[in-house]
């Protein structure tokens, strides 16, 4: 009777305290449960949703990577000045940050695959490093139209209008970076569940010498894990730079942390127990509707860090829980 | 001395969610007695043993030790009542950093009755005390974790000497020791046997358990089926006890044409445990490779597979050489290895029995990078029905196969491989009688398709029963070669811990 209760939490608990919050914040306000509300909510969580499903791809192969943050960071304000210190045209201010996201995982891949640094002390230093390296970049200034340089002339460009309308424009009266994040979850789930690649990732997570004497090349799939990590970091580092308007310093430290208890919460949907595309994108909607809700009970956002953790805490306990208690 | 203490274990039962692992079964185990239990994997002897050591809860029966009734609710219970055991997985049941002596006093170190302060010198001098009884030569201030596998088992059983145990359980005690390390534990049971304590020993090695055990009890599907004294039994009754059913023939063995030269290996070294290994196996030719524990068995199938780099050598297949750089490439070139450390190497014991199945065949599987759901089950139905696993549907976890199930997961995800010469090392460590014969079954079929099969064992009886020829190794060298039919377990060991042609 109490293992039922417990797998049953387990299972569909995320789910049923959506629906939970859900029903206590439209009972609450009125204006909560509105098309536009709930599409702003949606909005909100689409930058942390591509940062949390690439933690989610370097948690897949048994990894972690801590420097998704600090490489939103750095993607954010090298989109800004890509356009505001050098005018250059648009497909190149939307690869050039992808470029350097994917280069800020082949250093986590090159320690962890060669140099054999545990993943999470690797990232760990590559996240300060990165850290660094941005604030270096701008000389620890945020970048914005027309800025005053450090030479004491302006610089000569605007962020563009048709690159704030990716953060910024709507489509069919849905907000672009919603269109873009369900696109990114949608094929991140098929791709985990239907493709040669995709079994491939998950197996190397499940055990990864097993997978190397099945025939895999576990080293190869754990490099492009953490390729696909930093890279879905900077898509959420571009998307921040369209949605805010201006390259942030630091834009990317609190993502870390939504985005790993998104992962966890996600890890138990409908019993996954492994970290998973679609639980993820239901453990960013939990604390979007959390952080909303809140903030529509004028609760400070100074304060909603402590609501974060209180989510992150309950999804490992739930998590552990029902892992420690699979191992008797 | 006291008396010799009486266990008795009457009408225990335990189910496992609607299953009845265990079904009104009654012990009795005796002081100064060496009482061995056997039976098949799943036949229950484990949950029983881990009910007495208080490790699982009994649904229903009693346990009286000395006619008094005991209640164990918990492994600290059952230590106080003086039942002790000593697990297979050794090392969970030590602290590495810790020295021997802590080691052995850790249930007293760790229990809240005593003194507050340790006084080292003494607990240091009482360790060297319990360890010269058992004359055993392990310095006691070294930490547990540089001691040798076998130390380590055998300062657990220190441990049980110092607390004064009355019953003590020996989990498979031998699966991972040598032959010298397995004399030595031997002469340490009949010192606990002398000191009167009721000693029951579990294993799957027969020839052994006719050696000590002084009692034998044999339990299958959840019941006891027999207790008997050892001098009254033959292991042919045991086998027959176990499988419910006579044992026609142990070893399978088909006669199959032996073709050209499949796989040859020259000069194949690496490290210590692999100097210069030199063989050939033919089409639909078993070549058993024997040896004892630390020979270098698993180290040279590895080595043939890519798992470690070889230091020199080469290995050719039909006239080509294959391409050692890593597994992966040597199953391009048509060698599979069937590991010995199945849960840890073999399978993915979190994944299902079809993604298990698939995990080789990835690419075939798959159009365009996608896989085909249509594919992969007939695929997995195909092989589950072929090999006989016992599984309720392909989507079973393959954690929740017996271990002889998932043996057949690990081979059978190489069968569609096209892979002409299978490596199989130690492929039934842990099985069950029952499911070893499917899979000499198996081994047979595939020498029948033409592939060759090295056979890794320290098995001697397997080697003689199954191989068209026998490569002894020892030290990391092949020294000596038998045809089937030629040589005998007393052959097979000589050569093998070192002995030399006159």
């Amino acid at each position: 009777m109490k293992n039922k209760v417990l797998d049953f939490s387990f299972k569909y608990g995320a789910l049923i305290f959506i629906g939970i919050i859900l029903l206590f914040f439209s009972l609450y306000n009125e204006y909560f449960f509105t098309y536009s509300n709930l599409t702003d909510i949606l909005r909100s969580i689409s930058i942390v949703t591509f940062v949390a499903i690439g933690v989610t791809i370097s948690l897949m192969v048994d990894g972690f990577d801590l420097s998704a943050g600090s490489t939103v960071s750095l993607s954010t304000v090298v989109t800004a000045t890509l356009m505001i210190w050098y005018e250059l045209p648009l497909p190149v201010v939307i690869v050039v940050p992808l470029l350097v996201g994917a280069a800020v995982g082949l250093l986590n891949s090159f320690l962890i695959v060669k140099v054999r640094i545990p993943d999470l002390l690797a990232t760990l230093a590559v996240m300060y490093i990165v850290s660094g390296l941005h604030r270096t970049y701008t000389k620890g200034y945020s970048i914005y139209n027309n800025m005053q340089l450090a030479d004491g002339s302006k610089a000569p460009g605007k962020m563009y209008d048709s690159f704030l309308w990716i953060g910024q424009g709507k489509l069919l009266g849905v907000p672009f970076p919603v269109i873009l994040m369900l696109i990114a979850v949608i094929a991140a789930h098929l791709f985990f569940k239907y493709t040669r690649w995709g079994r491939q990732v998950i197996m190397t997570g499940g055990n990864e010498e097993a997978a190397r004497l099945s025939g895999l090349r576990v080293k190869r799939i754990r490099v492009w894990a953490y390729v696909a990590s930093g890279v879905f970091a900077a898509i959420g580092g571009v998307l921040f730079a369209a949605r805010v308007g201006s390259g942030q310093i630091d834009a990317g430290a609190p993502l870390l942390m939504e985005s790993v208890a998104a992962v966890f919460v996600g890890y138990s949907v409908f019993g996954a127990g492994r970290p998973n595309i679609v639980g993820t994108f239901v453990g960013a909607v939990l604390t979007g509707i959390l952080i909303n809700g809140l903030t529509m009970m004028n609760v400070q956002y100074y304060s909603t860090d402590i609501v974060k953790g209180g989510v992150l805490v309950l999804a490992l306990a739930v998590t552990f829980i029902h892992l420690t208690r699979r191992k008797v | 001395m006291a008396a010799p203490s009486v266990l008795e274990m009457k009408r225990i039962a335990k189910a496992f969610a609607g299953v009845q692992a265990l079904d009104e079964v009654d012990f009795r185990a005796q002081g100064g007695e060496i009482h061995a239990l056997l039976g098949a994997n799943g036949a229950g002897k484990s949950t029983l043993m881990k009910i007495l050591s208080g490790a699982y809860a009994a649904d229903g029966g009693s346990i009286e030790l000395n006619g008094a009734k005991l209640s164990i609710g918990s492994p600290a219970d059952a230590k106080a009542a003086g039942i002790h055991c000593v697990y297979q997985e050794v090392d969970t049941s030590l602290v590495a950093q810790m020295t021997v002596a802590e080691n052995i006093f850790l249930d007293r170190l760790a229990s809240s009755r005593g003194d507050a302060f340790v006084k080292w010198n003494g607990l240091y001098e009482e360790a060297a005390k319990a360890l010269k009884q058992l004359e055993l030569d392990i310095p006691v201030r070294k930490r547990a974790g540089e001691l040798t596998l076998a130390e380590k088992q055998l300062v657990l059983i220190a441990r049980v000497l110092v607390e004064d145990a009355k019953v003590v359980i020996l989990d498979e005690p031998t699966a991972p020791l040598s032959m010298e390390e397995t004399e030595r534990l031997f002469a340490i049971m009949n010192r606990l046997k002398e000191a009167g304590i009721a000693v029951i020993f579990i294993s799957h090695r027969l020839p052994e358990v006719f050696r000590m055990s002084d009692r034998i009890s044999v339990m299958r599907d959840g019941r006891m089926i027999l207790t008997e004294p050892a001098s009254g039994l033959t292991p042919a009754d045991v086998i027959r006890a176990m499988l419910g059913r006579s044992f026609e023939e142990e070893y399978p063995k088909r006669s199959v044409a032996i073709g050209e030269t499949l796989l040859t290996v020259e000069d194949l070294a690496a490290g210590r445990r692999v100097r210069g290994v030199n063989l050939d196996v033919r089409r639909g030719e078993i070549v058993a490779v024997v040896g004892l524990v630390g020979a270098g068995k698993t180290e040279l199938s590895r080595l043939l597979f890519g798992a470690d780099r070889a230091e020199r050598g080469r290995v050719l297949l039909g006239g080509k050489p294959v391409d050692l750089s890593s597994p992966a490439s040597a199953i391009r070139d048509g060698i599979a290895l069937v590991p010995e450390e199945r849960r840890k190497e073999g399978i993915l014991v979190k994944e299902s029995v079809l993604h298990n199945l698939s995990l080789t065949m990835l690419r075939p599987l798959s159009r365009f990078g996608f896989l085909s759901p249509a594919a992969e089950r007939s695929h997995a139905s195909g092989l589950i029905g072929q090999l006989g696993i016992k599984a309720a549907s392909p989507y079973q976890l393959t954690a929740t196969l017996s271990g002889g199930n998932q043996q057949k997961v690990v081979i059978g995800k190489w069968l569609s491989t096209g892979a002409e010469v299978f490596v199989l090392d130690e492929p039934t460590k842990g099985v069950d009688i029952g499911a070893k014969r499917d899979i000499f079954n198996i081994i047979g079929e595939l020498a029948e398709m033409g592939k060759g099969i090295l056979y890794l064992t320290c098995e001697f009886p397997e080697a003689l029963g199954l191989a068209d020829r026998i490569l002894v190794m020892c030290d990391g060298r092949i020294v000596k070669q038998f045809a089937r039919g030629e040589a005998t377990q007393e052959d097979l060991l000589y050569y093998a811990s070192g002995g030399r042609e006159e």
